[in-house]
């Protein structure tokens, strides 16, 4: 099952970590450096799922969930949060947002996979 | 680059170049909070450096790296959130801590021993501010694991049913899932029976969640058998899209234990009414919603992103999005180039101008028209590789700001060592120099700090005594001027003494005690080898390393320094370095037949001699008379050893050459040929190193030009009678 | 010489100075170009000829003849220069004309007898005799590395 996946994440360790973990499920990646990169990008692809990060200059997760959502074409698209903030307020405010799902950094590639399968089908 | 085909340490090297790239925003922030020019923003992306590190570094399992991140991260976040203000004393102490930070970072990068006592220190000194702030100590490891969310939300169902998202077509795909069975064989029929209870609230839906997903995954586990309720379903006309009226009944004959079926449901948590029961036991009811709507939460996360209305488009929206952060121009979306390939495309851009060279020679001597088309052509090609040249030489350029921010930590360490209060300025951060350029003048530059720290600034009491500031000044500023940098380190110090570094020179054996000097040629004292005008050696700058190393340094990369000093007011450093070590501005001469380059921003004008310009000031030394000023003329063909010294002075082109020190020279050379950009080329000097001689380039002909050093000639030629020559040009390399 | 049983052969590249028979190592031989006008370098040794642009690289290039002690002459078209890399440094060599590239066993080659002539000081590593023609096989780092009494 290949998934199309945009990463949004101000860190290119990060991003490269996500590439590096989704590339041998067969995953095709995309990635974004902020939440308005993130936008950019999603202009021109329609994933099958998001993973973004919190805390990212110019428009954080927060902003970039809301602004995905508020689109008909990426209202249902699952979300997954991936982040080191483990604190219960963020969460909450990730979900009111829209996000389908959580994932604390570092994370198990294999349960991203798993995460993402799960969540995108 | 120890790149192997394992993509985890290919990433953990880029880890630790982002690491540097972090470290020097969090230096940056830092030292913008210090000049008081902070804003909201600032303190944003100190935060965010920090968190970074640590998040790549628990990819890593780096463990010692994420605890001291992690806790220098809590008390930044105080700072953020508006909990703790910045003091003096807090942002020292952030000082210190991002420094141990990058100390952390390359002893991982690098495999070194953690410097656990240093850890330690400042850990306590964050918990004592972080004590003082609300009285215990925050020390929450990261979490590892998934984390599931666990509050729900309400939604207005009315407002929800508004909206046309999810399409009717869709539920005619759900009856599918009733007939689903489990894919799964050989399943014994002996396993555990379960009975899932599952009814899905509209926030599933919001949160983009998919029960037929979340169902598949249960009969991923074992045989499953799955009914609908369609009964709250209301007729067509009735129906509200986004209102779901359905709910599941699953039996899952499965040998997984019961958190694996609840781990399906990890997403959904609080979403939905979820009930598990085992072999007719209910086992778990904690998973059914069981907190209540938080809407008021709600609402401030909508008033604090100021959302659209839904039919708004895209563009729209982020327009009318909050910034987060303060605007900041759109980041240019940097790749990763191996460093191999920059040098290889800035060989091949350098042959390009060889190539166009020779071609251009060619055409010319050709006899062609100048309109003609061909020459038109070149013209147009001469420009392009020009441009092409300067792209290239850009792609190597770097701001020099990571270097300044070193020196700032080496301010804050030595003035710490000599218990001096210093306070470093910067200036011209942004200024871009080649990478090569800016990793090579790392040493030099540090040892000038130091010795700026050391012995320029005068101790406090002395200061106070002297009228000035107690706090010492140090700035280190870069400029683009005429094709070069130039690089100064100026301190507010008492200036050199004069009387007592001759007296060290003479007591070293440098200069006889007898010598004339000028204040200037005392100032360049300095950069002889031996001298050090410490009279204590401290442990800071008397490491045994001179100014003259300095001074060899910056002559490798193509530079000059020059010393000024006002008693009582500073002394100022001042470096010159090329761009690039690649290119050079060259004016082309002629000397016995040979060709050769000289660096043009060294030459200040031409002069053509008459015989009676020229005076013999003792026998071999010969001064001309420029604008009344009196100076030493040199004979290059001579000096070069290429034919014996000019006789008759008459017509003679000389060059005024500037020195080092400012001090000006003349250079008799026999015809100035063309002034035009060369691209250098190395000597390999394993064997022979010529004396005068920096480098060779590729004329259009296809030979060789060298390239040539004045000062190294000029210090060749004069084997000053004052000073000792230094052992360099044995021919032989050390 | 060699403390190895397995008899290997070892090519060289012979070729003649002052109707004198050198040889070198193969293995070091990068190209063979003709004579081009070099760029002499200012107070370098007699031997040094100065930088030839070799595709674009700098290469320094030394009489060998000079080298070895024998009279300066007059470089012209038949001369030609081999371009030798020893570690990481390439050096061309001038010398008269290549002659052959022969193949012989280690027995082949004798050490030379124990004199020390002056200027030519240890550069020849052994002795052969192919067809009666003495065949002398140069030590290349003993051959460009300067005496260090060289100076400028």
């Amino acid at each position: 099952m290949t998934l199309e996946i945009l990463a949004v994440d101000d860190s290119r360790t990060m991003r490269d970590m996500i590439r590096l973990a989704l590339l041998p499920a067969g995953f095709t990646v995309h990635t974004a450096d902020d939440g308005i990169h993130g936008i950019d990008v999603l202009e021109g692809i329609t994933p099958d799922a998001i993973i973004t990060d919190i805390n990212m200059p110019r428009m954080d997760g927060f902003g970039f969930i809301d602004a995905v959502r508020i689109q008909d074409k990426h209202r249902t698209t699952p979300i997954l949060v991936l982040t080191t903030e483990a604190a219960p307020d963020l969460k909450n405010r990730a979900r009111e947002a829209g996000a389908t799902g959580w994932i604390v950094k570092p994370f198990d590639p294999k349960k991203l996979v798993k995460a993402l399968q799960m969540v995108a089908g | 680059m120890n790149t192997s085909n394992d993509p985890m340490a290919e990433i953990r090297v880029s880890f630790f170049i982002e690491c540097e790239e972090l470290l020097e925003a969090l230096q940056a922030g830092l030292q913008t909070i210090e000049n008081g020019d902070d804003d909201a923003e600032t303190i944003n992306v100190i935060f965010r450096a920090v968190h970074s590190i640590k998040g790549g570094a628990g990819a890593f399992g780096l463990e010692g790296l994420v605890r001291f991140a992690h806790r220098f991260e809590t008390i930044l976040d105080e700072v953020r959130s508006g909990r703790m203000q910045i003091e003096c004393e807090t942002l020292k102490l952030f000082f210190q801590a991002a420094d141990h930070l990058s100390d952390l970072v390359r002893a991982n990068r690098d495999a070194n021993p953690m410097p656990d006592m240093a850890t330690h220190k400042i850990l306590s000194q964050l918990d004592t501010l972080m004590g003082d702030l609300n009285g215990d100590k925050p020390d929450v490891e990261p979490e590892i694991e998934f984390q599931p969310m666990g509050i729900s939300l309400d939604i207005d169902v009315d407002e929800m049913s508004q909206t046309e998202s999810l399409e009717v077509t869709d539920l005619s795909s759900l009856p599918d899932l009733i007939d689903l069975t489990s894919n799964q064989h050989n399943i014994p029929p002996t396993l555990p029976m379960y009975s899932i209870h599952f009814a899905p609230f509209a926030e599933l839906f919001e949160t983009g969640n998919e029960p037929f997903l979340l169902l598949q995954g249960l009969r991923d586990l074992g045989k499953a058998t799955m009914s609908c309720d369609f009964s709250k379903t209301p007729n067509l006309k009735a129906l509200a899209p986004e209102v779901p009226y359905m709910s599941w009944e699953v039996q899952l004959e499965t040998d997984v234990d019961q958190a694996e079926i609840i781990s399906i449901f990890e997403f959904v948590e609080g979403l939905c009414i979820l009930s598990i029961q085992c072999d007719g036991i209910l086992s778990d009811d904690t998973h059914v919603a069981s907190e209540p709507a938080r809407p008021q939460e709600a609402t401030s996360v909508l008033e604090n992103l100021d959302v659209a209305p839904q039919s708004a488009d895209t563009k729209a929206l982020i327009s009318s999005l909050k910034p987060i952060s303060k605007p900041t121009p759109a980041p240019s979306q940097p790749i990763r180039v191996d460093l191999d390939r920059i040098e290889r495309l800035v060989n091949l851009v350098g042959e390009l101008v060889i190539n166009q060279a020779m071609l251009s020679q060619s055409l010319e001597q050709s006899g062609l028209s100048p309109h003609s088309d061909a020459m038109n052509g070149l013209e147009e090609f001469q420009r392009l590789t020009r441009d092409i040249q300067d792209s290239v030489m850009m792609i190597r350029a770097q701001p020099v700001r990571s270097l300044f921010q070193r020196m700032s930590r080496i301010v804050r360490e030595a003035s710490n060592s000599v218990e001096k209060d210093v306070r470093l300025h910067t200036e011209g951060e942004a200024t871009e120099v080649d990478k090569t350029v800016i990793e090579r003048l790392a040493d030099p530059l540090t040892h000038m700090i130091r010795n700026a720290v050391d012995h320029g600034l005068e101790p406090t009491e002395i200061r106070i005594a002297a009228g000035k500031p107690a706090q010492g000044r140090i700035k280190l500023t870069a400029a683009h001027r005429s094709g070069r940098v130039i690089i100064e380190v100026a301190d507010d110090g008492a200036g050199i003494d004069r009387p007592k570094a001759f007296e060290i020179a003479v007591s070293k054996g440098l200069i006889s005690a007898d010598a004339q000097l000028s204040d200037v040629e005392i100032d360049n004292l300095l950069f002889l080898p031996g001298f050090s005008t410490a009279s204590v050696v401290s442990d800071l700058s008397g490491r045994g390393v001179g100014m003259d190393v300095v001074r060899t340094a910056i002559q490798a990369l193509g530079g000059r320094i020059a010393i000024t000093s006002v008693t009582g007011v500073g002394t100022t450093f001042s470096i010159s370095l090329p761009l690039t070590l690649a290119v050079l501005d060259g004016m082309v001469i002629d000397i016995a037949g040979e060709t050769l380059v000289l660096p043009l921003n060294l030459v200040i004008e031409t002069l053509t001699l008459s015989q009676n310009d020229v005076e013999m000031v003792h026998p071999g030394q010969c001064i001309v008379q420029v604008r009344g000023k009196f100076v030493p003329l040199f004979d290059l063909g001579m000096e070069l050893g290429y034919r014996p010294q000019v006789t008759c002075y008459e017509d003679v082109v000389v060059l005024l050459i500037v020195h080092d020190d400012g001090s000006q020279v003349a250079l008799i050379i026999d015809n100035i040929v063309d002034q035009r950009q060369v691209v250098i080329k190395g000597l390999d000097e394993s064997f022979y190193r010529a004396p005068g001689i920096a480098a060779a380039t590729i004329l259009g002909d296809g030979q060789i030009a060298l390239i040539l050093d004045p000062s190294d000639i000029i210090t060749h030629a004069m084997r000053h009678p004052v000073m000792v020559q230094t052992p360099m040009e044995t021919g032989i390399p050390a | 010489m060699s403390s190895v049983d397995i008899p290997t052969t070892i090519e060289l590249l012979t070729f003649q100075l002052f109707d004198q028979e050198y040889a070198l190592d193969i293995m070091f031989v990068r190209e063979i170009r003709g004579w081009t006008c070099a760029t002499p370098l200012p107070h370098a040794p007699h031997y040094m000829k100065g930088v030839i642009n070799l595709r674009g690289t700098v290469l320094p290039v030394m009489d060998l003849g000079e080298r070895l002690g024998m009279e300066p002459r007059k470089h012209g078209d038949r001369n030609v220069i081999i371009v030798v890399k020893h570690g990481k440094t390439m050096t061309g060599l001038l010398v008269d004309a290549v002659s052959d590239i022969i193949a012989l066993t280690p027995e082949d080659l004798q050490p030379p007898p124990d004199m020390t002539i002056s200027g030519s000081a240890n550069v020849v590593s052994s002795l052969s005799l192919i067809d009666a023609r003495m065949i002398r096989v140069l030590d290349l780092d003993a051959t460009i590395t300067l005496p260090k009494y060289v100076a400028a």
